[in-house]
């Protein structure tokens, strides 16, 4: 235990991190996710096609591809850029791609009754979509957003290999200098899963958050979660 | 009295299925008019053109003077968004199974489209929700969700939102089918209080006969398509000279060939021992 104690003071330099890269990307592809799946829901003009080529070019090619080339490529066309901002942007662009699918997917699955009534009601598209469609759809949102934080914590792991000094590239440094990988990729895991744990409750609360009073549980009624 | 609803020639087809031909109507100001006939028969779907819900190709429609067609006849139907403002201004309606929003308070469902769409404060409409849901007999169930309310509190919401719009025709289509069979009543009453209170002209696609004879000024009997009898209640209901219509009441009415209001002395044997239903007014036909 006591080398688990050693090791984890070394690896908990990197935490910061990893929780900077993200809530920088996470926050970001849910803001991608909402304007792209939107967009394609609502059959935008000219716009749809640009979302579309989008969408399947970040989901069809690898996260790393995406980092490295983001890192190395993007200067020789003369956009010089960070680690960081390489790290932030690919992983948003790609979990974005994603995310747009589940924005998408849960604006389509709202009853064609309710756009009839919205329409009878004379709400034009855009309240249409703000006040009866969106709010219906955020609450089918939720759970997978939640499912994709987890993804993409995940996934921060691959920043390591633009030089962010995050828990993996701690780990890495460790292991060139002690060759205990065992123990440290075990201390590692743990601290992925204890990271992991906390976005699973940030998306309980927010799963919490978005459904009527009526139909909250408490927090605690473990059981009672879904 | 001037006509409110006009359709002129209209032609409506679902890829190759023609549902509408040629079909003309009238509807006066203030009439309340009951569309009977088999599913499929093109009934509901004049309520949903009239609405704005479905295209149609051929023709042109009127709705208090604002008259909009489809020049060419051919391709989607494309009314400018002006003209269909005013076309949802003045049309309202009621759907089978509600349409309630289900992430707004029962007060928020009635306020939310005269906040947005007519611009009243938030006060005002509050306060004509709250007449509203006393008219419908709902008034503490001003912040219960739709989810916690029975089908037939649930219509009788969606009644009180589609009023609060101020429309001057109302289309319900089929506003009973979907409830329990002890639930039905409610919303009737409130339909006929509707009908007896107020200036509205009314469009209603139903199974329930005596309702319908007892609200509506005019019966009309659709089948494929076109309107194949017409007339007072008291008449086609009780007195059908369209073989179409006298097989329809039969079946509806689970009687024989003569129609409601009838004591049964003509009916057919062959269904004179099948037993009468639990009570006159609830539903006799589902629809397909």
């Amino acid at each position: 235990m006591g080398v688990w104690t050693a090791y984890f003071e070394y690896l908990s330099v990197g935490i910061e991190a990893t929780v900077v890269v993200w809530t920088i990307s996470f926050i970001s592809a849910v803001v991608i996710a909402f304007v792209v799946g939107v967009v394609r829901f609502q059959q935008v003009p000219v716009l749809r096609h640009v979302a579309f080529v989008y969408v399947e070019i970040f989901r069809g090619t690898s996260l790393l591809v995406q980092l490295f080339w983001l890192y190395f490529s993007l200067p020789l066309i003369g956009y010089s850029v960070s680690p960081m901002t390489a790290a932030c942007l690919g992983l948003a662009l790609n979990s974005g791609a994603y995310g747009s699918e589940i924005v998408r997917g849960a604006l389509t699955a709202v009853s064609r009754d309710q756009f009839e009534a919205a329409t009878a009601l004379n709400f034009n598209s855009t309240q249409t979509l703000l006040k009866i469609v969106l709010p219906q759809a955020v609450v089918e949102m939720v759970p997978p957003f939640g499912n994709l934080g987890i993804l993409v914590l995940k996934d921060t792991a691959l920043v390591s290999m633009i030089s962010i000094a995050d828990v993996a590239f701690r780990a890495q440094q460790l292991r060139t200098m002690t060759y205990d990988s065992a123990n440290i990729y075990m201390v590692t895991l743990m601290i992925y899963f204890t990271l992991a744990l906390v976005v699973m409750l940030i998306g309980k609360l927010a799963e919490r958050y978005v459904k009527p009073s009526f139909q909250r549980t408490p927090l605690l009624a473990l059981g009672a979660m879904r | 009295m001037t006509d409110i609803i006009e359709f002129k020639n209209v032609s409506k087809s679902f890829g190759t299925l023609r549902v509408l031909e040629d079909f003309d109507f009238k509807v006066r100001k203030g009439e309340k008019v009951t569309l009977i006939g088999p599913s499929g028969s093109g009934k509901s779907t004049v309520l949903r053109i009239l609405m704005t819900l479905e295209p149609f190709q051929d023709g042109s429609i009127t709705i208090d003077g604002t008259s909009y067609h489809q020049p060419g006849g051919k391709g989607p139907f494309k009314a400018n968004a002006r003209h269909l403002f005013d076309i949802r201004k003045r049309v309202g309606m009621l759907f089978q199974h509600f349409n309630l929003f289900p992430h707004m308070t029962v007060l928020r469902n009635i306020t939310e489209a005269p906040v947005s769409v007519l611009k009243l404060s938030r006060a005002e409409a509050d306060e004509r929700a709250r007449e509203l849901l006393s008219m419908v007999g709902l008034e503490d169930k001003a912040s219960s969700f739709p989810a916690q309310l029975s089908g037939g509190q649930q219509q009788r919401v969606a009644i009180a939102r589609a009023l609060a719009m101020r429309p001057s025709v109302l289309l319900f289509d089929e506003p009973t089918s979907a409830l329990d069979p002890e639930l039905v009543g409610e919303v009737l009453n409130v339909i006929r209080k509707l009908a007896a209170e107020h200036d509205l002209t009314m469009l209603m696609v139903t199974h329930e006969m005596r309702f319908a004879r007892e609200i509506s000024d005019r019966v009309c009997m659709f089948d494929r398509g076109k309107i194949v009898e017409e007339g007072r209640p008291s008449e086609l209901l009780v007195r059908p000279s369209h073989p179409r219509t006298v097989s329809f009441l039969g079946a509806v009415l689970g009687e024989g060939v003569g129609g409601l209001g009838d004591d049964g002395d003509q009916a057919d044997p062959a269904r004179a021992e099948k037993p009468p239903g639990p009570r006159g007014d609830t539903k006799l036909f589902a629809a397909g």
